[in-house]
Protein backbone atom coordinates (compact mmCIF):
# COMPACT_ATOMS: atom_id res chain seq x y z
CA UNK A 1 0.00 0.00 0.00
CA UNK A 2 2.93 2.51 1.18
CA UNK A 3 4.78 2.02 -1.49
CA UNK A 4 1.91 2.29 -4.32
CA UNK A 5 1.36 5.89 -3.01
CA UNK A 6 5.13 6.67 -2.73
CA UNK A 7 5.20 5.89 -6.56
CA UNK A 8 2.20 8.04 -7.32
CA UNK A 9 3.98 10.98 -5.91
CA UNK A 10 6.69 10.84 -7.75
CA UNK A 11 7.08 12.88 -10.21
CA UNK A 12 7.11 11.26 -13.47
CA UNK A 13 9.23 12.72 -16.35
CA UNK A 14 7.98 12.10 -19.29
CA UNK A 15 10.22 11.97 -22.78
CA UNK A 16 6.93 13.54 -24.57
CA UNK A 17 7.20 16.65 -22.06
CA UNK A 18 10.17 17.16 -22.67
CA UNK A 19 11.74 20.10 -24.66
CA UNK A 20 15.18 18.89 -26.39
CA UNK A 21 16.12 22.12 -27.77
CA UNK A 22 15.79 24.17 -24.09
CA UNK A 23 19.62 23.57 -23.16
CA UNK A 24 20.61 25.18 -27.20
CA UNK A 25 18.16 27.89 -26.34
CA UNK A 26 19.62 28.57 -22.76
CA UNK A 27 23.32 28.04 -24.56
CA UNK A 28 22.41 30.69 -27.23
CA UNK A 29 21.45 33.47 -24.99
CA UNK A 30 24.80 36.06 -23.16
CA UNK A 31 26.28 33.97 -19.99
CA UNK A 32 24.05 30.59 -20.93
CA UNK A 33 26.57 29.06 -23.22
CA UNK A 34 28.61 26.71 -20.94
CA UNK A 35 25.77 25.39 -19.36
CA UNK A 36 25.95 21.60 -21.88
CA UNK A 37 29.64 21.31 -19.96
CA UNK A 38 27.90 20.47 -16.76
CA UNK A 39 28.84 16.82 -15.34
CA UNK A 40 26.55 16.89 -12.66
CA UNK A 41 29.28 17.17 -9.92
CA UNK A 42 26.76 18.97 -7.21
CA UNK A 43 29.89 21.43 -5.65
CA UNK A 44 27.27 24.43 -6.68
CA UNK A 45 24.66 22.33 -4.72
CA UNK A 46 27.20 21.92 -1.94
CA UNK A 47 28.09 25.51 -1.41
CA UNK A 48 24.87 27.21 -1.97
CA UNK A 49 23.55 29.03 1.05
CA UNK A 50 20.47 28.64 0.01
CA UNK A 51 20.34 25.11 -0.94
CA UNK A 52 21.42 24.88 2.71
CA UNK A 53 18.41 25.89 3.93
CA UNK A 54 15.61 25.00 1.16
CA UNK A 55 15.97 22.09 -1.00
CA UNK A 56 13.77 23.81 -3.34
CA UNK A 57 16.27 25.56 -4.55
CA UNK A 58 19.12 23.16 -5.83
CA UNK A 59 20.99 24.69 -8.64
CA UNK A 60 22.57 21.35 -9.22
CA UNK A 61 18.95 19.84 -9.99
CA UNK A 62 17.90 23.25 -12.10
CA UNK A 63 20.96 22.31 -14.45
CA UNK A 64 19.79 19.05 -15.02
CA UNK A 65 16.60 20.03 -15.41
CA UNK A 66 17.31 22.28 -18.12
CA UNK A 67 19.56 20.05 -19.81
CA UNK A 68 16.58 16.83 -19.94
CA UNK A 69 14.68 19.73 -21.60
CA UNK A 70 12.15 20.66 -18.49
CA UNK A 71 11.22 23.93 -19.85
CA UNK A 72 8.35 24.89 -18.67
CA UNK A 73 8.65 23.20 -15.37
CA UNK A 74 11.76 25.42 -14.72
CA UNK A 75 10.13 28.74 -16.71
CA UNK A 76 7.15 28.28 -14.27
CA UNK A 77 9.09 27.62 -11.47
CA UNK A 78 8.88 29.47 -7.93
CA UNK A 79 13.05 28.33 -7.59
CA UNK A 80 14.59 30.33 -10.46
CA UNK A 81 13.68 33.33 -8.49
CA UNK A 82 15.78 32.11 -5.30
CA UNK A 83 19.08 32.40 -6.54
CA UNK A 84 20.79 35.11 -3.72
CA UNK A 85 23.61 35.88 -7.10
CA UNK A 86 26.37 35.11 -4.01
CA UNK A 87 28.33 33.67 -7.04
CA UNK A 88 29.84 30.46 -4.75
CA UNK A 89 28.97 28.18 -7.45
CA UNK A 90 30.26 30.16 -9.94
CA UNK A 91 33.52 30.52 -7.97
CA UNK A 92 33.69 26.79 -7.26
CA UNK A 93 32.32 24.93 -10.36
CA UNK A 94 35.32 23.28 -12.44
CA UNK A 95 33.96 23.69 -15.38
CA UNK A 96 33.04 26.96 -15.36
CA UNK A 97 29.49 26.45 -15.89
CA UNK A 98 28.88 30.17 -14.75
CA UNK A 99 25.38 29.14 -12.87
CA UNK A 100 24.52 32.83 -11.82
CA UNK A 101 24.53 34.10 -15.25
CA UNK A 102 22.48 30.84 -16.26
CA UNK A 103 19.89 32.02 -13.63
CA UNK A 104 19.95 35.12 -15.49
CA UNK A 105 18.96 33.74 -18.66
CA UNK A 106 15.99 31.56 -17.29
CA UNK A 107 14.57 34.46 -15.32
CA UNK A 108 14.88 36.32 -18.55
CA UNK A 109 13.28 33.64 -20.41
CA UNK A 110 10.46 33.42 -17.90
CA UNK A 111 9.81 36.69 -18.52
CA UNK A 112 9.97 36.77 -22.01
CA UNK A 113 6.90 34.11 -21.45
CA UNK A 114 5.13 36.12 -19.09
CA UNK A 115 6.57 34.41 -15.84
CA UNK A 116 8.36 38.23 -14.09
CA UNK A 117 8.15 37.24 -10.48
CA UNK A 118 5.77 40.30 -9.01
CA UNK A 119 8.39 42.08 -7.37
CA UNK A 120 10.44 42.22 -10.40
CA UNK A 121 7.92 43.69 -12.30
CA UNK A 122 7.07 45.99 -9.53
CA UNK A 123 10.89 46.97 -9.21
CA UNK A 124 10.88 47.15 -12.98
CA UNK A 125 8.43 50.19 -12.54
CA UNK A 126 9.89 52.15 -9.83
CA UNK A 127 13.22 51.78 -11.90
CA UNK A 128 10.97 53.33 -15.03
CA UNK A 129 9.25 56.03 -13.14
CA UNK A 130 12.39 57.16 -10.79
CA UNK A 131 15.27 56.27 -12.33
CA UNK A 132 16.10 54.31 -9.29
CA UNK A 133 14.23 51.11 -7.08
CA UNK A 134 13.37 54.09 -4.21
CA UNK A 135 12.00 57.57 -5.16
CA UNK A 136 14.85 59.52 -3.48
CA UNK A 137 13.83 61.63 -0.52
CA UNK A 138 15.91 64.91 -1.13
CA UNK A 139 14.42 66.83 1.85
CA UNK A 140 15.56 63.89 4.39
CA UNK A 141 19.13 64.13 2.36
CA UNK A 142 19.14 67.78 3.56
CA UNK A 143 18.55 67.20 7.00
CA UNK A 144 21.34 65.02 6.72
CA UNK A 145 23.38 67.64 5.07
CA UNK A 146 23.95 65.66 1.97
CA UNK A 147 23.29 66.87 -1.43
CA UNK A 148 20.03 66.38 -3.78
CA UNK A 149 20.71 63.41 -6.63
CA UNK A 150 17.94 63.13 -9.20
CA UNK A 151 18.13 59.96 -11.33
CA UNK A 152 17.24 60.67 -15.04
CA UNK A 153 14.39 58.44 -15.42
CA UNK A 154 13.68 59.85 -18.81
CA UNK A 155 16.57 57.83 -20.58
CA UNK A 156 16.07 54.57 -18.40
CA UNK A 157 12.61 55.05 -20.09
CA UNK A 158 14.14 54.88 -23.05
CA UNK A 159 16.12 51.92 -22.61
CA UNK A 160 13.18 49.80 -21.17
CA UNK A 161 11.69 50.89 -24.47
CA UNK A 162 14.45 49.73 -26.65
CA UNK A 163 14.80 46.20 -24.89
CA UNK A 164 11.11 45.90 -24.76
CA UNK A 165 11.31 45.64 -20.90
CA UNK A 166 8.67 48.73 -20.95
CA UNK A 167 6.25 46.22 -23.08
CA UNK A 168 5.88 43.57 -20.46
CA UNK A 169 5.21 45.88 -17.67
CA UNK A 170 2.03 47.58 -19.65
CA UNK A 171 1.11 44.92 -22.38
CA UNK A 172 0.43 42.42 -19.38
CA UNK A 173 -1.37 45.06 -17.13
CA UNK A 174 -4.03 43.55 -15.44
CA UNK A 175 -3.55 40.14 -17.02
CA UNK A 176 -4.08 37.38 -13.96
CA UNK A 177 -1.51 34.40 -14.41
CA UNK B 1 42.10 62.12 -6.29
CA UNK B 2 38.63 62.79 -7.76
CA UNK B 3 35.92 60.23 -8.54
CA UNK B 4 32.42 60.61 -9.89
CA UNK B 5 30.30 59.51 -7.09
CA UNK B 6 27.91 56.25 -7.68
CA UNK B 7 25.60 56.25 -4.51
CA UNK B 8 23.37 53.21 -6.14
CA UNK B 9 19.71 53.11 -4.84
CA UNK B 10 20.15 51.72 -1.26
CA UNK B 11 22.01 53.69 0.43
CA UNK B 12 20.18 57.51 -0.03
CA UNK B 13 16.88 55.28 0.95
CA UNK B 14 17.82 53.57 3.60
CA UNK B 15 21.21 54.03 4.82
CA UNK B 16 22.64 57.28 4.58
CA UNK B 17 25.44 56.48 7.49
CA UNK B 18 26.92 54.95 4.90
CA UNK B 19 26.81 58.00 2.52
CA UNK B 20 27.99 60.47 5.21
CA UNK B 21 30.70 57.81 6.68
CA UNK B 22 32.40 57.45 3.11
CA UNK B 23 32.14 61.23 2.31
CA UNK B 24 33.61 62.16 5.75
CA UNK B 25 36.62 59.55 5.25
CA UNK B 26 37.26 60.66 1.38
CA UNK B 27 37.47 64.13 3.13
CA UNK B 28 40.76 63.06 5.70
CA UNK B 29 42.67 61.46 2.62
CA UNK B 30 41.69 64.68 0.18
CA UNK B 31 39.57 61.95 -1.76
CA UNK B 32 37.63 64.46 -4.14
CA UNK B 33 33.61 62.31 -4.55
CA UNK B 34 32.13 64.53 -7.61
CA UNK B 35 27.97 64.33 -7.59
CA UNK B 36 26.38 63.38 -10.96
CA UNK B 37 22.73 64.20 -10.75
CA UNK B 38 21.78 61.54 -13.70
CA UNK B 39 23.08 58.40 -12.35
CA UNK B 40 20.38 55.45 -12.25
CA UNK B 41 19.92 52.00 -10.97
CA UNK B 42 23.26 50.17 -11.86
CA UNK B 43 21.40 47.48 -13.89
CA UNK B 44 21.38 44.75 -10.88
CA UNK B 45 17.84 44.45 -10.43
CA UNK B 46 17.02 44.81 -13.87
CA UNK B 47 19.09 41.67 -14.98
CA UNK B 48 16.68 39.44 -13.16
CA UNK B 49 14.20 41.03 -15.94
CA UNK B 50 16.60 41.22 -18.86
CA UNK B 51 20.21 40.93 -19.33
CA UNK B 52 20.12 43.46 -21.99
CA UNK B 53 17.94 45.87 -20.70
CA UNK B 54 20.77 45.99 -17.54
CA UNK B 55 23.92 46.44 -19.88
CA UNK B 56 22.79 49.58 -21.57
CA UNK B 57 21.74 50.88 -17.74
CA UNK B 58 25.18 50.00 -16.68
CA UNK B 59 26.78 51.13 -19.98
CA UNK B 60 25.03 54.46 -19.63
CA UNK B 61 25.90 55.01 -16.21
CA UNK B 62 29.37 54.56 -17.13
CA UNK B 63 29.01 56.74 -20.29
CA UNK B 64 28.16 59.63 -18.02
CA UNK B 65 31.45 59.35 -15.84
CA UNK B 66 33.49 58.94 -19.34
CA UNK B 67 32.13 62.11 -20.09
CA UNK B 68 33.52 63.92 -17.22
CA UNK B 69 36.66 62.37 -17.24
CA UNK B 70 36.26 60.82 -14.28
CA UNK B 71 36.73 57.30 -12.56
CA UNK B 72 33.69 55.63 -10.71
CA UNK B 73 33.80 55.46 -6.95
CA UNK B 74 30.97 52.93 -5.52
CA UNK B 75 29.53 52.56 -2.01
CA UNK B 76 27.61 49.42 -2.69
CA UNK B 77 29.25 46.43 -4.16
CA UNK B 78 26.40 44.97 -6.21
CA UNK B 79 26.61 48.08 -8.16
CA UNK B 80 30.57 47.50 -8.16
CA UNK B 81 30.14 43.91 -9.72
CA UNK B 82 27.25 45.12 -12.53
CA UNK B 83 29.49 48.18 -13.70
CA UNK B 84 32.35 46.35 -13.42
CA UNK B 85 31.40 43.57 -15.68
CA UNK B 86 29.63 45.80 -18.05
CA UNK B 87 32.74 47.83 -18.47
CA UNK B 88 34.68 44.88 -18.88
CA UNK B 89 32.66 43.49 -21.39
CA UNK B 90 31.84 46.64 -23.59
CA UNK B 91 36.52 47.26 -23.70
CA UNK B 92 36.64 43.64 -24.39
CA UNK B 93 34.40 42.83 -27.04
CA UNK B 94 33.93 45.10 -30.14
CA UNK B 95 30.88 44.08 -31.44
CA UNK B 96 28.89 43.80 -28.27
CA UNK B 97 30.07 47.55 -27.52
CA UNK B 98 28.80 48.38 -30.97
CA UNK B 99 25.38 47.19 -30.41
CA UNK B 100 25.18 48.84 -27.32
CA UNK B 101 26.65 52.15 -28.48
CA UNK B 102 24.07 52.03 -31.43
CA UNK B 103 21.13 51.94 -28.74
CA UNK B 104 23.02 53.99 -26.43
CA UNK B 105 23.13 56.65 -29.92
CA UNK B 106 19.30 57.22 -28.95
CA UNK B 107 19.56 59.11 -25.56
CA UNK B 108 22.73 60.97 -26.74
CA UNK B 109 26.11 58.75 -25.27
CA UNK B 110 28.72 56.37 -26.76
CA UNK B 111 30.50 54.00 -24.74
CA UNK B 112 33.95 54.64 -25.13
CA UNK B 113 36.20 52.67 -22.42
CA UNK B 114 38.33 55.32 -21.01
CA UNK B 115 37.38 54.75 -17.18
CA UNK B 116 37.88 52.48 -14.02
CA UNK B 117 35.01 51.08 -11.48
CA UNK B 118 36.12 50.73 -7.84
CA UNK B 119 34.82 49.88 -4.46
CA UNK B 120 35.33 52.99 -2.17
CA UNK B 121 37.11 50.25 -0.08
CA UNK B 122 39.20 48.94 -3.02
CA UNK B 123 40.18 52.55 -2.99
CA UNK B 124 41.52 53.25 0.28
CA UNK B 125 43.53 49.24 0.22
CA UNK B 126 44.97 49.71 -3.47
CA UNK B 127 45.24 53.64 -4.19
CA UNK B 128 45.96 55.16 -0.43
CA UNK B 129 47.47 52.15 1.07
CA UNK B 130 47.60 50.29 4.93
CA UNK B 131 50.14 52.09 5.75
CA UNK B 132 49.07 55.57 5.10
CA UNK B 133 45.47 54.96 6.67
CA UNK B 134 47.56 53.65 9.45
CA UNK B 135 49.10 57.39 9.50
CA UNK B 136 45.77 58.70 11.18
CA UNK B 137 44.68 56.83 13.36
CA UNK B 138 44.82 58.89 16.78
CA UNK B 139 42.67 56.87 19.11
CA UNK B 140 43.31 53.12 19.49
CA UNK B 141 40.70 50.47 19.34
CA UNK B 142 42.60 47.64 21.00
CA UNK B 143 39.82 46.74 23.08
CA UNK B 144 37.21 45.99 20.16
CA UNK B 145 36.85 42.63 18.26
CA UNK B 146 35.27 43.06 14.78
CA UNK B 147 33.76 39.95 12.88
CA UNK B 148 34.29 41.51 9.48
CA UNK B 149 32.24 40.27 6.66
CA UNK B 150 32.93 40.71 3.15
CA UNK B 151 29.53 39.98 1.26
CA UNK B 152 29.59 39.00 -2.06
CA UNK B 153 29.99 40.92 -4.97
CA UNK B 154 32.87 43.02 -3.62
CA UNK B 155 34.92 40.20 -4.52
CA UNK B 156 32.34 37.53 -7.24
CA UNK B 157 32.70 37.08 -9.43
CA UNK B 158 36.74 37.12 -9.66
CA UNK B 159 36.86 37.22 -12.67
CA UNK B 160 36.23 40.49 -13.45
CA UNK B 161 38.16 42.16 -10.48
CA UNK B 162 41.44 40.85 -12.24
CA UNK B 163 42.52 39.10 -9.24
CA UNK B 164 41.89 41.36 -6.57
CA UNK B 165 42.14 39.55 -3.09
CA UNK B 166 40.81 35.79 -2.68
CA UNK B 167 37.12 35.35 -2.74
CA UNK B 168 37.91 32.22 -0.80
CA UNK B 169 40.28 33.65 1.91
CA UNK B 170 40.03 37.48 1.44
CA UNK B 171 42.20 39.90 3.75
CA UNK B 172 41.87 43.04 2.29
CA UNK B 173 39.36 44.61 5.01
CA UNK B 174 40.68 42.59 7.72
CA UNK B 175 43.82 44.47 6.99
CA UNK B 176 42.11 47.94 7.07
CA UNK B 177 40.26 47.10 9.81
CA UNK B 178 43.68 46.08 11.73
CA UNK B 179 45.24 49.51 11.27
CA UNK B 180 43.10 50.82 14.09
CA UNK B 181 44.26 48.12 16.54
CA UNK B 182 41.10 46.66 16.82
CA UNK B 183 41.18 42.42 16.70
CA UNK B 184 39.32 41.76 13.50
CA UNK B 185 37.74 37.58 14.86
CA UNK B 186 37.80 34.44 12.41
CA UNK B 187 34.51 32.67 12.98
CA UNK B 188 32.11 30.03 11.35
CA UNK B 189 31.04 30.68 7.98
CA UNK B 190 32.70 34.31 7.28
CA UNK B 191 31.62 33.74 3.56
CA UNK B 192 28.59 34.05 3.73
CA UNK B 193 26.18 35.91 1.87
CA UNK B 194 23.62 37.69 3.78
CA UNK B 195 20.51 36.68 2.01
CA UNK B 196 19.19 40.22 1.51
CA UNK B 197 18.89 39.73 -2.68
CA UNK B 198 15.98 36.94 -2.03
CA UNK B 199 14.31 38.52 1.30
CA UNK B 200 11.56 40.07 -1.15
CA UNK B 201 10.81 36.62 -2.60
CA UNK B 202 11.33 34.03 0.28
CA UNK B 203 11.72 36.34 3.63
CA UNK B 204 11.64 32.77 5.60
CA UNK B 205 14.76 31.50 3.99
CA UNK B 206 16.47 34.79 3.30
CA UNK B 207 16.63 35.72 7.41
CA UNK B 208 16.97 31.87 8.50
CA UNK B 209 20.96 32.66 6.61
CA UNK B 210 20.93 35.97 8.12
CA UNK B 211 20.61 34.59 11.46
CA UNK B 212 23.05 31.87 10.72
CA UNK B 213 25.51 34.73 10.81
CA UNK B 214 24.51 36.72 13.30
CA UNK B 215 24.33 33.84 15.31
CA UNK B 216 28.03 32.89 14.51
CA UNK B 217 29.15 36.40 15.29
CA UNK B 218 27.31 36.54 18.63
CA UNK B 219 28.93 33.68 19.43
CA UNK B 220 32.55 34.57 19.16
CA UNK B 221 31.94 37.68 21.50
CA UNK B 222 32.65 39.88 19.00
CA UNK B 223 31.94 44.15 19.57
CA UNK B 224 30.25 44.61 16.17
CA UNK B 225 30.00 43.00 12.35
CA UNK B 226 32.03 45.23 9.94
CA UNK B 227 30.51 45.18 6.20
CA UNK B 228 30.73 47.70 3.30
CA UNK B 229 27.71 47.02 1.29
CA UNK B 230 24.21 48.42 1.96
CA UNK B 231 22.19 45.83 1.26
CA UNK B 232 24.23 43.42 3.80
CA UNK B 233 23.70 46.46 6.66
CA UNK B 234 19.85 46.97 5.91
CA UNK B 235 19.90 42.97 6.47
CA UNK B 236 21.60 42.55 9.65
CA UNK B 237 21.03 46.46 10.98
CA UNK B 238 17.90 47.33 9.70
CA UNK B 239 15.60 44.24 10.22
CA UNK B 240 18.23 42.60 12.99
CA UNK B 241 15.68 43.37 15.47
CA UNK B 242 12.95 40.85 13.60
CA UNK B 243 14.91 38.72 12.87
CA UNK B 244 15.96 38.30 16.67
CA UNK B 245 11.94 38.17 17.21
CA UNK B 246 11.63 34.99 13.92
CA UNK B 247 13.92 33.36 15.97
CA UNK B 248 13.71 34.35 19.38
CA UNK B 249 17.00 34.79 20.07
CA UNK B 250 18.90 38.56 21.50
CA UNK B 251 22.12 39.24 19.59
CA UNK B 252 22.09 43.19 19.83
CA UNK B 253 25.18 43.33 17.50
CA UNK B 254 26.39 46.25 16.35
CA UNK B 255 26.89 46.51 12.58
CA UNK B 256 29.29 49.65 11.21
CA UNK B 257 30.63 50.15 8.13
CA UNK B 258 34.04 50.18 7.52
CA UNK B 259 34.23 54.09 7.42
CA UNK B 260 32.55 54.27 10.48
CA UNK B 261 35.40 51.98 12.07
CA UNK B 262 38.34 54.00 10.61
CA UNK B 263 36.49 57.44 11.45
CA UNK B 264 36.77 56.26 15.12
CA UNK B 265 40.20 55.13 14.71
CA UNK B 266 41.08 58.54 13.22
CA UNK B 267 38.88 60.32 16.26
CA UNK B 268 35.78 61.69 14.22
CA UNK B 269 32.89 62.82 16.18
CA UNK B 270 30.62 60.14 15.83
CA UNK B 271 27.81 62.20 14.83
CA UNK B 272 29.38 63.30 11.42
CA UNK B 273 29.82 59.39 10.56
CA UNK B 274 26.25 58.50 10.89
CA UNK B 275 26.62 56.63 14.06
CA UNK B 276 22.99 57.61 14.97
CA UNK B 277 21.73 56.49 12.37
CA UNK B 278 22.54 52.70 13.15
CA UNK B 279 19.80 50.56 14.27
CA UNK B 280 21.22 48.54 16.67
CA UNK B 281 22.74 51.11 19.08
CA UNK B 282 26.38 51.65 19.48
CA UNK B 283 26.22 53.30 22.95
CA UNK B 284 28.23 50.60 24.42
CA UNK B 285 30.68 50.06 21.75
CA UNK B 286 31.37 53.93 22.03
CA UNK B 287 31.70 53.86 25.49
CA UNK B 288 34.10 50.94 25.43
CA UNK B 289 36.49 52.79 22.89
CA UNK B 290 36.31 56.15 26.18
Amino acid sequence: MEASKEQKETPVVMVSDLDPNFKYEVAAQPGGENIKRCFACGTCSAGCPVRAIDDKYNPRKIIRMVLLGMRERVLKSDFIWLCATCYTCAERCPQDVKLVDIMTVLKNMAVKEGYIHPLYKEQMKLISENGAVYKIDNKRRERYGLPPVQPNSDETEEIFKVTGVSDFLTEREGEEK
Amino acid sequence: MRYAFYLGCITPYRVPHNELSTRRIAREFGIELVDLDDFTCCGFPIKNASYEAALLTAARNLCLAEEKGLDICTICPACTSVLTEANKELKEDKKLRDEVNEKLSNIGHEFKGTIKVGHFARILYEEIGVEKIKEKVKRDLSTLKFAVHYGCHYLKPSEIYKGFDDPENPKSLDEIVGVTGAKSIDYEDKKLCCGNVIVGIDQDISWTIANQKLDHIKSCGADAMVLICPACSTQYDTTQRMIESKFNATYNLPILYLNQVLGLAFGIDPKELGLNLNRVKTTELLEKVG
